[in-house]
């Protein structure tokens, strides 16, 4: 595993107790605040010391509470994108970004300045100082910065979370191009399903300090134990064809779905999410309905919780598909293990920023 | 220009103008480095006794300077228990000598300059110093490429003010250095000399002008000065 953190630390009534193993990529921390993602990350930085831990990235321990080995934070390596980006206001540009790397030893780069500048289209911003820039130049900056610093974890606590929707279109492929590019380990903290969606290679769940799940994001989102009211489904799908009329065309195994206009050209693997509350079931195939998304498939479990809820899984094509319904219309429909049945996706349960441009299988 | 300032002032009032010059420029310099360093303590560590040294340190704002002048007459005259250690192991003697002088006007500008450092080093953004701390940089790294260079407005506004202080200060300096005219007569102490004799009023009023012209010119430069580091430490 390249990825190992066992923690235990009490804080006034909070109480984090977890033990998680994480395979190379890009892992998110997933949960509601309070959960306990910060102080993970913030332990994992060695701004926090827990009361026992152990933590040990591709084999090499930052903490070992045990044999009581624990490195202070200048020597952990890392690379820290925080939610804020805290550029030095003193330094150019160009000095943030060298700043971390000044400090690495010289054998150990492995970016050149220009390389990241190239990769982060920040190469007319080198002279400026950060007060001049806007905020997504500013993230793009402090991603550069961290990954000059030749880290051996990257670590990203909500890098996105101060920023509007079309900042956010801006920085998540450059995440994405990082996960995949290389082979740096990422932690990512999140709270939002459509970033763990793109993302994320593992997923774990945090809920009150305990993990309530691990796993590929796809089993983990469709677990409704873990993401309660955000459950959702990720379909393996590539893009069909673009029609005149502002859809795109996607084939999945299961059949065909409509999404508003994607940039890609067909052919393209990509995965969409679909929120399992933006899921309707019917026996029959619908007819007269503004929906244009349906797909068949078999149910295959069936989970009824305390409250009004209940949750169904579907066996579409090779995916699972969730769908969150009221107990009474499952009594109403008669719904059972086995059945067939036919799924509406409302078109707008598809939105572009839970569209992930890249292969199914990470690696 | 300097020949014609001297020109017009007497050889004395010239002199005590010299003296104090160089009276404030070495107690400013001196002190600049316990200056960061208490401010620093102040502002960032907890340790047991922090309350006595922040009372220490502005103990001279609020007590008589007579009193301050005093209690450093009896700790670094020659016979006090610090004077006495530094006369025999080092050779070096403060009282009635120009170093004094530097001396008094260091203590009595010290919580001046303490205050304006600690108020900007408070003002720096810790998190700033987290994220350089995680990108490699040791503690003593932090400071001196973080914490520093952010804190200089202060440090610049701290220095220039501890400067005028020591141009300035009197009751403290007459009373443990006396008022020997080339030795220890700073400008003041000089002005205060000069009121004292039957025709001194146009000597004294030609140092009342100086004190004036070097007290604005600091303010201006400090000015000029702060609002230049500002630009640069906020970027933009």
């Amino acid at each position: 595993m390249t990825l190992a953190i066992q923690l235990q630390h009490r804080f006034r009534d909070f109480r984090l107790d977890i033990d998680v193993q994480a395979p190379p990529g890009l892992t998110v921390l997933f949960g509601p605040s309070g959960s306990g993602k910060t102080t993970i990350i913030n332990t994992v930085a060695g701004l926090l010391r827990p009361d026992h831990g152990r933590i040990v990235v591709n084999g090499w321990a930052l903490l070992d509470s045990a044999s009581g080995h624990i490195l202070p934070p200048h020597r952990r390596r890392l690379g820290y994108v925080f939610q804020d980006a805290r550029l030095f206001p003193h330094l150019s540009v160009r000095q943030n970004l060298l700043y971390g790397r000044w400090f690495a030893r010289l054998s150990a780069r492995d970016h050149e300045l220009e390389q990241v500048v190239d990769m982060l289209g920040i190469g007319h911003l080198l002279s400026r100082r950060p007060g001049s820039l806007s905020g997504g130049e500013k993230s793009r900056v402090a991603l550069g910065r961290a990954l000059l610093a030749s880290p051996r974890l990257i670590l990203a606590d909500e890098p996105m979370a101060a920023l509007d929707e079309a900042r956010k279109a801006e920085i998540l492929p450059f995440f994405e191009r990082l996960r995949d590019e290389s082979r740096v380990p990422i932690l990512y903290v999140s709270h939002s399903g459509s970033e763990v969606a793109r993302l994320a290679t593992t997923v774990i769940a945090l809920r009150e300090g305990r993990v309530t799940a691990v796993g590929p994001p796809d089993v983990v989102l469709g677990d409704a134990e873990a993401m309660g009211q955000d459950t959702a489904s990720l379909l393996c799908a590539s893009i069909a064809a673009h029609h005149d009329d502002g859809l795109t065309q996607l084939v999945t195994p299961a059949g065909y779905l409509w999404v508003a206009r994607l940039g890609d050209p067909p052919g393209t693997p990509i995965r969409v999410r679909v929120a399992a509350r933006d899921v309707m079931l019917s026996h029959q195939a619908p007819q007269g309905l503004s929906a244009l998304n349906v797909l068949s498939g078999t149910i295959i479990d069936m989970q009824l919780e305390a409250g009004p809820s209940a949750q169904v899984t579907l066996r579409v094509g090779t995916d699972r598909l969730v769908a969150r319904l009221t107990r009474r219309s499952v009594g109403q429909l008669g719904l059972a293990p086995g059945q067939r049945c036919h799924a509406i996706l409302k078109t707008v349960a598809v939105a572009p920023g839970d569209i992930r441009t890249a292969p199914l299988t990470p690696g | 220009m300097i020949d014609g300032v001297a020109t017009w002032l007497g050889p004395a009032e010239w002199q005590a103008v010299r003296l104090s010059l160089r009276v404030a420029f070495w107690a400013t310099l001196l002190s600049l480095p316990l200056g960061i360093l208490t401010a620093y303590a102040l502002a960032r560590w907890s340790f047991p006794g922090k309350q006595l040294l922040n009372g220490i340190v502005h103990l001279p704002l609020i007590l008589p300077p007579v009193v301050t002048g005093y209690l450093l007459l009896i700790s670094f005259g020659r016979r006090g228990f610090i004077g006495q250690v530094l006369d025999d192991w080092f050779g070096i003697v403060l009282s009635f000598r120009w170093t004094g002088a530097a001396l008094a006007a260091a203590v009595m500008a010290f919580p001046l300059m303490v205050r304006a450092i600690r108020l900007a080093l408070e003002a720096v953004d810790p998190r700033l110093e987290a994220a350089a701390g995680s990108l490699g940089a040791s503690p003593p790294w932090v400071f001196l490429t973080v914490t520093l260079p952010l804190t200089l407005p202060g440090i610049v506004a701290g220095a220039v003010l501890a400067f005028a202080k020591a141009i300035g200060e009197f009751g403290a300096t007459i009373t443990f250095v006396s008022n020997i005219p080339g030795q220890t007569q700073t400008m003041p102490s000089a002005i205060y000399a000069f009121l004292q004799a039957p025709d001194g009023e146009a000597a004294a009023g030609r140092l009342v002008v100086v004190s004036l012209v070097i007290a604005m010119s600091a303010l201006l430069l400090s000015e000029i000065a702060a609002r230049r580091v500002a630009r640069r430490v906020a970027g933009g």
